[in-house]
């Protein structure tokens, strides 16, 4: 069985009267260890998706199952410990706490976690993390004393502290210049490789997408896979970057 | 998540702002602080107005004998003769609840030095433990002692009034006054005391042995004196008479000694003493034993006098009581007002506590997203609030009480009032900041831990 299996699912927002549907009934799976890129035109829901994929929000109906558990009728405190234990989230605005050192910034999960580390096994594991992502020479300085490629590994250092199964990143390089997005996409390519996370990943950039094994796409709230596929406009039709290759 | 943690999150997030946190306890600081110095000047205040009761007399008993009555016709208090030095000493002895009970005779005539003379307004004879019992000191010279008592001897203490209208100036020790032809050395002069409650002066006084002043000079209670002064004064055998006992018993009777002149008289006291005083003046330990001691009093004396049970006493004892009472209930008013003044600013401190949680709450809307995106339960963020919440009242009441002390220290140290300090307000002090703390924390704190993570994400 799949890692992420979710099978129509459909998300709907409410707007006063009005009901908007996003997402449409979307069903794909994830493997453990898959590096997946998901592309779309913007507003095609992919945020959304990711809030879903990763416990933030719940689907308005259908099955979102998360190694071997349906996810969508737990209860709130239950989705947080899953988000704590088995899920990592990197933000597109990185989402630091301000004048907060990027050790305790990393650190900071661990506090609400099952494994009760102490206060210096957390300073350790974070320290590790901060080294992984290299940041080691970086320990305390606060986010607004980092460029921004290093407050995004602060970030990833963040959502690694756990050991998560799964690495969700929604845009993690949209703020970022080509150089920066470059080296934060070959980190999370030796994090698929060398950690074994299975790791999903939303981008606008073909280029980016091409670091992805797998390429989901995303077009007005329906899953549109293949070796071709709509990526934002319909007219603009061409193959696949993994067709490429 | 332990509380330590939490904790030390807490103190992070508030080293954040520390000008705004600083700024959000001023109102528990004020608060506190303002419990803190009326319950130390508050209670140094009623400890300062105890002593001032017990000095004014408040735990003072006045025995006094009984009232004859005959016919129908009362005479009044003291109109009997009913109590015995014996009396005093036995109860001096008897009731653990006094201090001490000093016997009174009391006389009023003119006291002559020199070329000039005055009447005080008491002149009593009593025992060396008076000026305990009267709560009273010496500013010069000393009392008269046991040995003075017993021997009669011709001594006395003046109280300042006096010393002031015959001496001028003069140091009176050593001086001999005349007390109706008795000459009295002065062997002390009474500290000053003032006006009593009833505004009368304490200090137009004149103290001696009451075994000096009844067989010396009065030669009679103060009683028969009054209501007998001119015959008293005219003839030696009425003097003689007044202090024969059959003359007592059978009032009219021929006297049974001979008649002694008034030289013979003054030279020779009567052999037979009738041993009376015109009262006792008692002093309880303080001024909450007041009714025990009326109570063992009472049997004491009811005993010593062979009374029945069910018989009226022949004494009465008269207290303080009633002045004590609404003394001390004026000055507990005054710190209970006060203290629900500082209470309320507690409370003002404790809404001003939660409006800056919920501003707070608002301002950190991501932040709190962002704990519950990475696992944060809705407990956690409500446990992170409340214990900054609470974290924040006892910083300010630590504050508080610090200023609050220091505050009393120095209206003790400027005004000189009297402070007293009390753990105890310290201890509720603390204990009401952190109440304040989670009563006022817990709205705040209760609001940021609803709010959906997703939605807590995007706010802007
Ligand atoms: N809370 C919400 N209430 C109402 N509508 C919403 C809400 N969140 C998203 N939407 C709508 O859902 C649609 C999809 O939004 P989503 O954020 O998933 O797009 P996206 O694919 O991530 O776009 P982008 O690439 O620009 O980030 C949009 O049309 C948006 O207006
Ligand atoms: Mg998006």
């Amino acid at each position: 069985m799949a890692l992420i299996e979710l099978i129509e699912v459909r998300k709907s927002y409410r707007l006063g009267e009005l009901v908007v549907p996003v997402l449409k009934g979307v069903s794909l799976q994830v493997e453990q260890g898959e590096l997946v890129s998901l592309m779309g035109a913007s507003g095609s829901g992919k945020s959304t998706l990711m809030n879903i994929l990763g416990c933030l929000d719940r689907p308005t109906s259908g099955q979102y199952w998360l190694d071997g558990r349906e996810i969508s009728q737990l209860s709130a405190d239950q989705r947080a410990m899953l988000r704590n234990s088995k899920l990592g989230f990197v933000f597109q605005n990185f989402n630091l706490l301000p004048r907060t050192s990027a050790l305790d910034n990393v650190a900071m999960p661990l506090s609400y976690g099952e494994a009760n580390l102490s206060e210096s096994e957390a300073r350790q594991r974070a320290q590790e993390m901060l080294a992984l992502v290299g940041l080691q020479d970086r320990v305390h300085h606060e986010p607004n004393q980092l460029s921004g490629g290093q407050q995004q590994r602060v970030a990833i250092a963040r959502s690694l502290v756990n050991r998560p199964q799964v690495l969700l990143a929604d845009e993690p390089t949209g703020n970022l210049d080509s150089k920066t997005s470059e080296d934060i996409l070959s980190l999370f390519q030796k994090l698929n490789q060398e950690g074994g996370i299975t790791i999903i990943l939303v981008t606008h950039d073909p280029m980016v997408a091409r670091h992805g094994r797998r390429t989901i796409h995303i077009h007005d709230g329906l899953v549109v896979e293949g070796a071709y596929a709509a990526e934002g406009d319909a007219a603009r039709r061409e193959p696949s970057p993994e067709a490429t290759l | 998540m332990n509380t330590l943690r939490t904790t030390a999150t807490a103190l992070k997030a508030l080293r954040r702002n520390p000008m705004r946190a600083l700024l959000t306890t001023l109102g528990i600081v004020i608060g506190v602080g303002a419990v803190i110095a009326m319950m130390e000047i508050g209670s140094g205040s009623s400890a300062a107005l105890q002593d001032a009761i017990s000095s004014m007399g408040a735990n003072v008993l006045m025995i006094q004998p009984g009232t004859a009555s005959s016919g129908g016709i009362s005479f009044g208090a003291g109109s009997v003769t009913t109590l015995t030095p014996g009396d005093a000493e036995a109860l001096a002895k008897q009731c653990p609840a006094l201090r001490g009970v000093a016997p009174e005779v009391r006389a009023r005539t003119q006291v002559v030095y020199g070329n000039r003379n005055w009447v005080p307004s008491w002149m009593t004879g009593t025992t060396p433990v008076y000026l305990e019992v009267a709560n009273w000191s010496m500013a010069e010279g000393d009392f008269f002692t046991e040995r003075d008592v017993l021997a009669a001897n011709k001594v006395c203490v003046l109280g300042q009034t006096v010393v002031r209208e015959l001496f001028q100036g003069e140091s009176p020790i050593g001086k001999e006054i005349r007390v109706k032809n008795v000459s009295f050395r002065v062997v002390g002069m009474l500290a000053s005391k003032g006006a009593n409650m009833m505004g009368m002066d304490q200090d137009d006084i004149l103290l001696a042995p009451w075994t000096t002043l009844k067989y010396r000079v009065t030669g009679s209670t103060l009683t028969t004196a009054n209501q007998s002064a001119a015959a008293s004064t005219a003839s030696g055998a009425d003097t003689s008479g007044a202090i024969n006992t059959l003359s007592k018993i059978y009032p009219g009777q021929a006297s049974l000694y001979p008649e002694r002149s008034a030289a013979q008289l003054a030279n020779n006291p009567m052999p037979v003493r009738f041993e009376n005083i015109d009262r006792m003046m008692a002093a309880a330990k303080d001024a909450a034993s007041v009714p025990a001691a009326i109570d063992q009093i009472t049997s004491v004396l009811r005993e010593r006098h062979r009374i029945r049970p069910g018989d009226p006493a022949d004494f009465n004892i008269r207290d303080m009581t009633e002045m004590t009472k609404t003394l001390a209930s004026t000055s507990n008013l005054m710190t209970n007002l006060l203290l629900s003044v500082a209470m309320i600013s507690l409370l003002v401190g404790g809404v001003g506590i939660m409006n800056i949680m919920l501003v707070s709450v608002t301002e950190r809307t991501r932040e709190i997203g962002l704990r519950m995106a990475v696992g944060a339960r809705g407990r956690d963020i409500l446990r992170q609030f409340l214990v900054e919440a609470v974290l924040l009242c006892l910083l300010g009441g630590a504050m508080g009480i610090i200023f609050g002390h220091g505050g009393s220290k120095l209206v003790q140290a400027v005004l000189g009032w009297p402070v007293a300090t009390s753990p105890g307000a310290i201890a509720a002090s603390v204990l009401v900041a952190a109440s304040v703390g989670i009563v006022f924390g817990f709205y705040p704190a209760w609001r940021a831990s609803r709010l959906d993570p997703i939605d807590a994400l995007r706010y802007e």
